[in-house]
Formats: structure tokens, C-alpha cells, sequence
């Protein structure tokens, strides 16, 4: 577990970023109601990019934020987020096979059919936008706990992936970032201890999208790829080099690298092919049924109407306790997490407040010094005025502190929590085609009692073979029912434990960085104490 | 008043004046305030109410046999205290800046203290009987006088403009007066853009009571691994709360330190202001009474030289005492802000060190849970 260091003091400095940014001079105020973090649904092509446009008017929010900060409230009945993991079809026609959709902070499935649009991608709603983007923001990314073992191989669990080095390649509205995606293991499962491969947004999604459609069906947990966002790579895709695009494109990154740090975490996606594939390959074949409207997209969308119907009619007669218990656990741990989700964003919104108006007094204390007239009083001033500058740093330090330690990881996992109620959905899928089976069986068997007595001996031969057929499929269901309840206990236990890890390895570093603030303080304190005194 | 009254005034000692309690009745403080004898002997204590220091300041004002209290640089007195309704807090935030803040008035008490404390250090306005009046009768002081004195002549504000500008015959004063409304203007937005900091923290620190009481809801008994989960919640919020009590210190540190400091510099600037601007009202008047002895008839030349001889020694006067008044202003201030300097940065290292070994004991027992 890497430590926290403190971030390069140089302010606003982009780690690899190699558009020529330029820097703002001036620190940007919050933007009122930037739209930049509205809710809209984004497409990686330029193409798509007005065909989209239906379903973003659909998940616009009814209520935009106020530039002053959210009040610490849950934010599940107005909230943006993204859309909640959709199921899937896992039916022999293979039309969903790519289908995927992103997890959001809604469940729309408890909704009406229609607000459920394929892949709107909502990002949360942050009032301001004041989050520069340093190199060392990945400080507070989670590197994986090299200790843990993994249940299966039984070695030591070795594996570091960093996202790194976004570049814009391309220009105007065909534009795209590419990422690094370097690895670095010990496992014999690739090919080499350490490689890395360019990849896009885009080919993220296509991951999860195969990865989701392989596993979500027999119960495993797929970590849920990050949110898309339509104004924000439009500002890339448009070259406005400003703070907020620099800001975007770096919570992006991070975010890229917890999703496959997460993932590879997993045991068997980790030994996926797809996985592999995308890890070590240098060309990957373009994801492109990722895309909103695209054909495999309408599919989505019948899909989804579809489930939601479904799903109001499936009524489970649950003979395990657990699973009850358990879905009752998600759901109050997906209320609490939204609390306090919203309780740091707002914690986030005040500090970054302080550090504008702490530069500000600066300011003016410096004005000050310059026209006071006694010497000593006006370098004691101006000290006055270096040290709150100093200040004003930690303020924005411990900010992305908040930010990124918390904030990305509450909202995470409340994504995550998406995925899993997901999981426990499918296994009702699941209950619900053998109870169908057994169904079918039974009024299979009952026309062939009555075939019997009507004399009909081909008739009767199918029957009996359709019998047979039907048995077969009852005693696959009930495996599969089985499967996956037993993969889903697996399943929730390794989540809980990874929760605890994942929180308080969070816990630790955002001590550090508080530790660290207090430290920085006591110096500057100590350094100013001879310069007040020296006022005669 | 007789002269032993006169005497018994002077026989205060400034810096015992003290306001050692403050009540609040409805709307209306009451200042508990006591002070003693330069010779050590007999404390006093009495009950005043803010329309008790109007009074005070007005008395002070209007001495009218005194010519040269123009050129005195009157210590402010505080605005009055309103307090705040939930509907008013942002007009008396915006009257009272940092001495609206801080628990039970202290920081407005500490400034109306002193206040006390310079007009009873002051050599002139210490002699005026109703100051002994003030700090010892046990009756209230007279009601409000209408307003006479020097007060009036501030209150035209056109003619302050017209005159602010008017040319000085002595660099000293234009040096000054030019210096001063820069200063002042740079010390009262100072003040402001500090209150904005402070406030900042402030309601950070209610964020992170919310974020904390949120964060001790999520306790859940259920299996092993909520277990766990619900101590590691119990514990952030016990850091998030720690969190909380070192912005409300450090806020706290702020206003009461800095915060007033700021706060009486940038008043007594304005109250220096003041006193330039009477002496420069006075100016314009000697230069009219220069000129119309030029264009004086000659049969009522004489009256008007005799006018131009008494403005001009009364403008002397004043300007003498104004030198003196600034020249001390000088050096006080620069003690005064000295204080309130070191005492912020020290109580900041103070609570910064505190918080530094909370957040340190907080760590090694995180690394220590048990996962």
C-alpha cells in the first residue's frame, strides 16, 4: 500500500497530459450550473453524437445544481447519476450478447419503461468544478493490497495496473483520448512482467460489456465501467483546453484505473481471455456496439423495456432466508451510501469555497503590506499574505484529498452495489425459467396422457421426445438455479471483504493526508511566529 | 461637576476597565462593566446599556468650549448589537462583520472594552466628567441628547466630497489624509474577505457534522463483514468529528485574534479619517476667511480679520493636536496589531499541533484494525 505523499507543489500541473493545456491564470470560479457535469448521455464517436440527443433530453434531471453547495441529503430521488446495470439476456439468440448498459446511481428499473434509455450515462452531479488535475491525484488512486491471495491459484497475488498518459488523438468531433494501460505481475497468466498498450474509452466499455454478458448471468459480480459523458469529451473533442476539460479527463483516467484494478481483483475475470486480451494486445478490434443507438442499442432498449415487465410479474417464492436477508442488507447499504455520498460532495464543495476565498484574503493581505507604511508591519503583512497562499494550497490539496479518496470511492461503490442487486436479479431470472420449465413439462406431460387414448402413434413419439427434451431443460434450470445462488453467496461474501479492505486502505491514506495538512500548518506557523514578533 | 469629580476621572486605571459579563434580555445587552482606581484601591462595577455608550461618545463629542477636540482621533465606538434572527443575520453580518460572531458576544465585548480602555488612556478625552459618571455612577447616564457637536458636520455628504478634495497647505496632512483613505479602503476589504474565510470554515465544519452523524447511521449488526464495515464507519466518523472541532477552534482562533484585530484597524482608520476631514472643513474655512479679507469693504475689513486671526489660530490648534494625535496612532497601532498577530499565529500552532497528534493517534490505530 503506497503511502500518501504529498502533491507537487506546482500548482495545476497535468501529469502527461499532452495537449498544450493552458493554464489558466486565474483560478476559475465555480460556474453556475456548469453544465460540464449536468447529466447528459455522451457518445465516443463523433458520429453518433447527435443521434443520441432523444435519450439525453429524457435523462436531463429536473434539477440542476446550484452553484452554492448541495445540502447533505440523499440524492436517490433526484439524483443523476448513471443508469443502473441492466440485465441481461442471455437467451440462445445472441442479439443482447453485446449488450451492456452503465451503472447508475438510479435504479430505473423500479421505474416505467421508457426512462429507461440504453446506456445514458448520467455523471453525478458535482456543483462545482474546481478539481485541477495533478499528477498526483493518482496518489490517492488504491493500489491493490499485495498480500492478498487469490482463491483459486493459491499464489500471491501480484498485479499493478496504472492508466496513465491520456493524449487527444485525432481532432474535431472525430477526436478521442487514448490512455496507457500499463501492467505490471508476476502471474504466468501473461506473457511478460511488465507491458502496456493504448487503449480508448470506448474499448473500456466493450470490456465490460463482454465481461458482463459472459458472468453476470451465473452470478459473478462485474465491476461496472465508469460513466460516460457527453459534454465532457465534447470539450476535449472540441479542444477547449481549459481547467474543467483537464479536471474531466483526469477523473477519467482514475477512474479507468480503479475499474481495472477492480476487475483483475476478481479471480476468474481475471483469467478471462477478454481480459487478457485487452491487457496485453496492442490493436484491439473497435468496440462499437457500445454506442447509443446504434442497432445493438434499440435492442438494449426493447430488452430493458422488456426485463422491467418482467420483473414486475416475477414473484419468487424465496425458500432461502439468506437471499431475502441479504437483498434487504443492499438495499439499506444503497440508501446510507447515497447519504454519504452527498455529505462529501458537499464537504468537497466548502473546501474548495475556503481555498477561493483564502486566496483572496491573500490577496488583499498583500495589498495591504505593499501600502503600509512601518517596515516591520508591512513584511510581517506581506509574510501574512505568503502564508495564507500556502494555506490556500493545503485547502486544495486536501480537497482532491476528499474528492478523490471519497468521493469516487462512495460513488463506486454505490455503482457497484447497482451491479450486485443486478446479480441477485438474475438469479430470479434464473428461478423463473426453471419454475417456466417445470411448467412446460407438466402440460407436456399431461397432452401426452392424452395423445394415449387418441391413437395418434407419431404424435405420441414426439410427444414422449419433447418430454424427454423438457426434462433435460428442467434439470439444467434447476442447476443453474442452483449455480447461481451458490456462485452469488461466493460472490457477496468476497465483495464484503473487499468493501472493508477497499475502505479502509481509503481510510488510512486520507489520514495521511490530514496527518500531513496539520504538519504543513505547524511549519508555516512556526516560520511566521518570528515575524509577528519582529514587529516593533 | 466639581473639581474633585474632575480629578477622580483621571484617577482611573485605563487598562483595569473591564466588561466582565454581558446579559441579554430579549433584544436589549446589558455590560457588566468594572474598573478600578489608578491606586489600586476600590473596584466598582456598574450596568450599562448600548444607548449608555451612545451617550458617552455623544458627550464626548460635544464639548463645544474644547476647540481642539476636532483634531482628536475619536476610538470608535462599535455599532450597535443586534441580535440575529435567522431573517436579520445577514444585515448584522454585514453591520457588525467579526464582532457579531463568536459565543455570548465576546468578541463584541472585547471590543467595546477597548473602546473604554482608549477613552480613558486618552489625555484629552479622559478629562471629560462624563466618562467618571459612566464607569462609577450607579444611576444610568442622561438619555440621549439630540445631536449636536462635531457629529453634525459629518453627516453632509456632498459636502464631504467636495471638501475631501480640497488641497492642504502643509505636506505633512496631505500626506496623510492621502494615505489614510488608501489604508482604510485596503483595510476594511481585508476585514471583509477574512470574515469570508472564516465563515468558510464555519460551515465546513457543518458539513462535517452531517457527513459524520451520516457516517453513524451505517451501523449494521447483520454478519461478520458488516461488522467490520460498521467499525470501520464508526471510526471515520469519529475522524470526520475531529475534523469538525478543528475548524470550529481554528475559526474561532481566527475571530477572535485577527478577526478583531482587522476589525478595530480598519474602524480606527475611518475614525482617523474623520478627524482630517474636520481639520480640512476647517481649512476650506480659514481659505474663505483669507479671501473675503482680500475682498473685504474696507468697512468691514477689520471684522473680517479679526475672523481670519481666530479661524486661523483655532486651525493651528487643531493641527498641532492632530499631529500628535496621529503620531501616537502610530505608534499604538502598530503595537495593537502586533499583539493580535502573534496571538493568532500562536493559538493556530497550538491547535494545529493538537490536531496534528489526534490525527496521528487516529492513523496507528487504523493500521492497527484487524481486517
Amino acid at each position: 500500500m503506497t503511502a500518501w505523499e504529498p502533491p507537487d507543489s506546482r500548482r495545476r500541473s497535468l501529469h502527461g497530459y499532452h495537449c498544450q493545456a493552458k493554464m489558466a491564470e486565474e483560478r476559475e470560479p465555480p460556474p453556475l450550473g456548469d453544465v460540464g457535469q449536468a447529466d447528459f448521455v455522451e457518445v465516443e464517436d463523433g458520429e453518433d453524437l447527435f443521434v443520441s440527443t432523444v435519450t439525453t433530453i429524457e435523462q436531463l434531471s429536473p434539477t440542476t445544481p446550484e452553484p452554492s453547495c448541495l445540502p447533505a441529503e440523499d440524492i436517490s430521488t433526484n439524483s443523476n447519476g448513471p443508469k443502473q446495470e441492466i440485465l441481461l439476456d442471455d437467451d440462445q439468440e445472441d442479439l443482447f450478447a453485446e449488450a451492456t448498459e452503465e451503472v447508475s446511481l438510479d435504479s430505473p428499473e423500479r421505474e416505467p419503461i421508457l426512462s429507461d434509455g440504453p446506456s445514458p450515462a448520467i455523471t453525478p452531479v458535482t456543483p462545482t468544478v474546481i478539481i485541477t488535475p495533478r499528477a498526483e491525484a493518482s496518489m490517492f488512486d488504491r493500489s491493490l493490497d499485495e498480500d492478498e491471495d487469490t482463491e483459486e491459484n493459491g499464489d500471491t497475488f501480484d498485479m499493478q495496473i496504472t492508466v496513465s498518459d491520456p493524449e487527444k488523438v485525432g481532432d474535431g468531433m472525430n477526436a478521442y483520448m487514448a490512455y496507457k494501460v500499463t501492467t505490471k505481475t508476476s502471474l504466468n497468466l501473461f506473457s511478460r512482467n511488465e507491458f502496456s498498450v493504448k487503449r480508448r474509452f470506448s474499448d473500456f466499455l466493450g470490456l465490460h460489456s463482454k465481461l458482463a454478458s459472459k458472468y453476470m448471468h451465473i452470478g459473478y459480480i462485474v465491476p461496472p465501467a465508469p460513466e460516460k459523458s457527453i459534454v465532457g469529451m465534447t470539450k476535449v473533442k472540441v479542444g477547449k483546453e481549459d481547467l474543467s476539460s483537464a479536471e474531466f479527463v483526469e477523473k477519467r483516467r482514475s477512474a479507468l484505473q480503479r475499474y481495472l484494478t477492480r476487475t483483475v481483483t476478481h479471480p476468474a475475470l481475471l483469467k478471462d481471455p477478454d481480459v487478457i486480451q485487452f491487457l496485453e494486445n496492442t490493436e484491439l478490434p473497435r468496440a462499437v456496439s457500445t454506442q447509443a443507438l446504434s442497432g445493438a442499442g434499440i435492442l438494449r432498449m426493447v430488452n430493458k423495456a422488456a426485463e422491467a415487465v418482467n420483473k414486475m410479474t416475477i414473484k419468487m417464492n424465496e425458500s432461502d432466508a439468506w437471499f431475502e436477508e441479504k437483498q434487504q442488507q443492499f438495499e439499506n447499504l444503497d440508501i446510507q451510501l447515497r447519504k454519504l455520498h452527498a455529505s462529501v460532495e458537499s464537504l468537497v464543495c466548502h473546501r474548495k469555497e475556503l481555498s477561493v476565498n483564502t486566496a483572496s484574503f491573500a490577496k488583499s493581505a498583500a495589498m495591504l503590506g505593499n501600502s503600509e507604511d512601518h517596515t516591520a508591519l508591512s513584511r510581517a503583512l506581506s509574510q501574512l499574505a505568503e502564508v495564507e497562499e500556502k494555506i490556500d494550497q493545503l485547502h486544495q490539496e486536501q480537497a482532491y484529498a476528499d474528492f478523490y479518496l471519497f468521493s469516487e470511492l462512495l460513488g463506486d461503490y454505490v455503482r457497484l452495489i447497482a451491479a450486485v442487486k443486478g446479480v441477485f436479479d438474475q438469479r430470479m431470472k434464473t428461478w423463473s425459467k426453471w419454475q417456466d420449465a417445470q411448467l412446460l413439462l407438466q402440460r407436456k406431460r399431461e397432452a401426452e396422457t392424452k395423445l394415449q387414448y387418441a391413437n395418434k402413434p407419431d404424435k405420441l413419439q414426439q410427444a414422449k421426445d419433447e418430454i424427454k427434451e423438457w426434462e433435460t431443460k428442467v434439470q439444467q434450470g434447476e442447476r443453474d438455479f442452483e449455480q447461481i445462488s451458490k456462485n452469488i453467496r461466493q460472490e457477496v461474501g468476497r465483495f464484503e471483504k473487499q468493501r472493508v479492505k477497499d475502505f479502509k486502505v481509503v481510510i488510512i491514506k486520507y489520514l495521511e493526508s490530514l496527518v500531513h495538512t496539520q504538519q504543513q500548518l505547524i511549519k508555516y506557523w512556526e516560520a511566521f511566529l518570528p515575524e509577528a514578533k519582529a514587529i516593533a | 461637576m466639581d473639581a474633585s469629580n474632575k480629578e477622580s476621572a483621571l484617577n482611573v486605571n485605563a487598562s483595569s476597565i473591564k466588561i466582565s459579563d454581558v446579559s441579554q434580555d430579549g433584544d436589549m445587552l446589558t455590560f457588566a462593566i468594572t474598573s478600578q482606581n489608578l491606586s489600586g484601591s476600590g473596584g466598582v462595577c456598574v450596568f450599562r446599556t448600548y444607548e449608555d455608550f451612545i451617550w458617552l461618545q455623544q458627550s464626548l463629542f460635544s464639548q463645544e468650549d474644547v476647540p481642539e477636540l476636532q483634531g482628536v482621533i475619536f476610538p470608535p465606538l462599535p455599532d450597535k448589537p443586534l441580535p440575529s434572527h435567522s431573517h436579520t443575520q445577514a444585515k448584522v453580518l454585514k453591520q457588525l462583520g467579526f464582532l457579531s460572531l463568536g459565543d455570548k458576544w465576546q468578541i463584541y465585548c472585547k471590543a467595546l472594552e477597548l473602546y473604554l480602555q482608549q477613552v480613558a488612556a486618552h489625555t484629552l478625552l479622559s478629562k471629560n466628567k462624563e466618562l467618571y459618571n459612566f464607569l462609577s455612577s450607579s444611576e444610568s447616564p442622561g438619555k440621549q441628547r439630540s445631536k449636536k457637536g462635531i457629529f453634525n458636520r459629518l453627516s453632509q455628504v456632498m459636502e464631504e466630497m467636495r471638501k475631501e478634495g480640497h488641497k492642504d497647505v502643509d505636506e505633512f496632512f496631505q500626506s496623510e489624509r492621502d494615505k489614510t483613505t488608501n489604508l482604510s479602503v485596503l483595510f476594511k476589504v481585508a476585514t471583509e474577505k477574512f470574515l469570508e474565510v472564516v465563515l468558510t470554515k464555519q460551515k465546513l465544519a457543518l458539513a462535517c457534522g452531517h457527513f459524520s452523524t451520516s457516517l453513524h447511521l451505517c451501523v449494521n449488526q447483520e454478519n461478520a463483514d458488516a461488522v467490520a464495515f460498521s467499525k470501520i464507519c464508526l471510526k471515520l466518523s469519529d475522524i470526520i468529528e475531529t475534523m469538525k472541532r478543528n475548524f470550529e477552534k481554528v475559526s474561532d482562533n481566527d475571530m477572535s485574534t485577527l478577526g478583531l484585530g482587522l476589525e478595530l484597524e480598519s474602524r480606527y482608520q475611518e475614525a482617523k479619517r474623520e478627524m482630517l476631514f474636520r481639520r480640512t472643513c476647517r481649512l476650506v474655512e480659514l481659505d474663505n476667511a483669507n479671501k473675503n479679507v482680500d475682498r473685504a469693504k474696507p468697512n468691514k475689513k477689520a471684522h473680517m480679520e479679526e475672523v481670519q486671526k481666530a479661524t486661523q489660530k483655532e486651525f493651528n490648534l487643531i493641527s498641532s493636536v492632530a499631529k500628535q494625535e496621529i503620531v501616537h496612532y502610530h505608534r499604538t497601532r502598530v503595537q495593537v496589531l502586533r499583539d493580535f498577530l502573534i496571538d493568532w499565529c500562536e493559538k493556530q500552532l497550538s491547535t494545529a499541533q493538537e490536531s496534528s497528534t489526534l490525527f496521528s493517534q487516529y492513523l496507528e490505530a487504523c493500521k492497527g484494525l484487524a481486517v
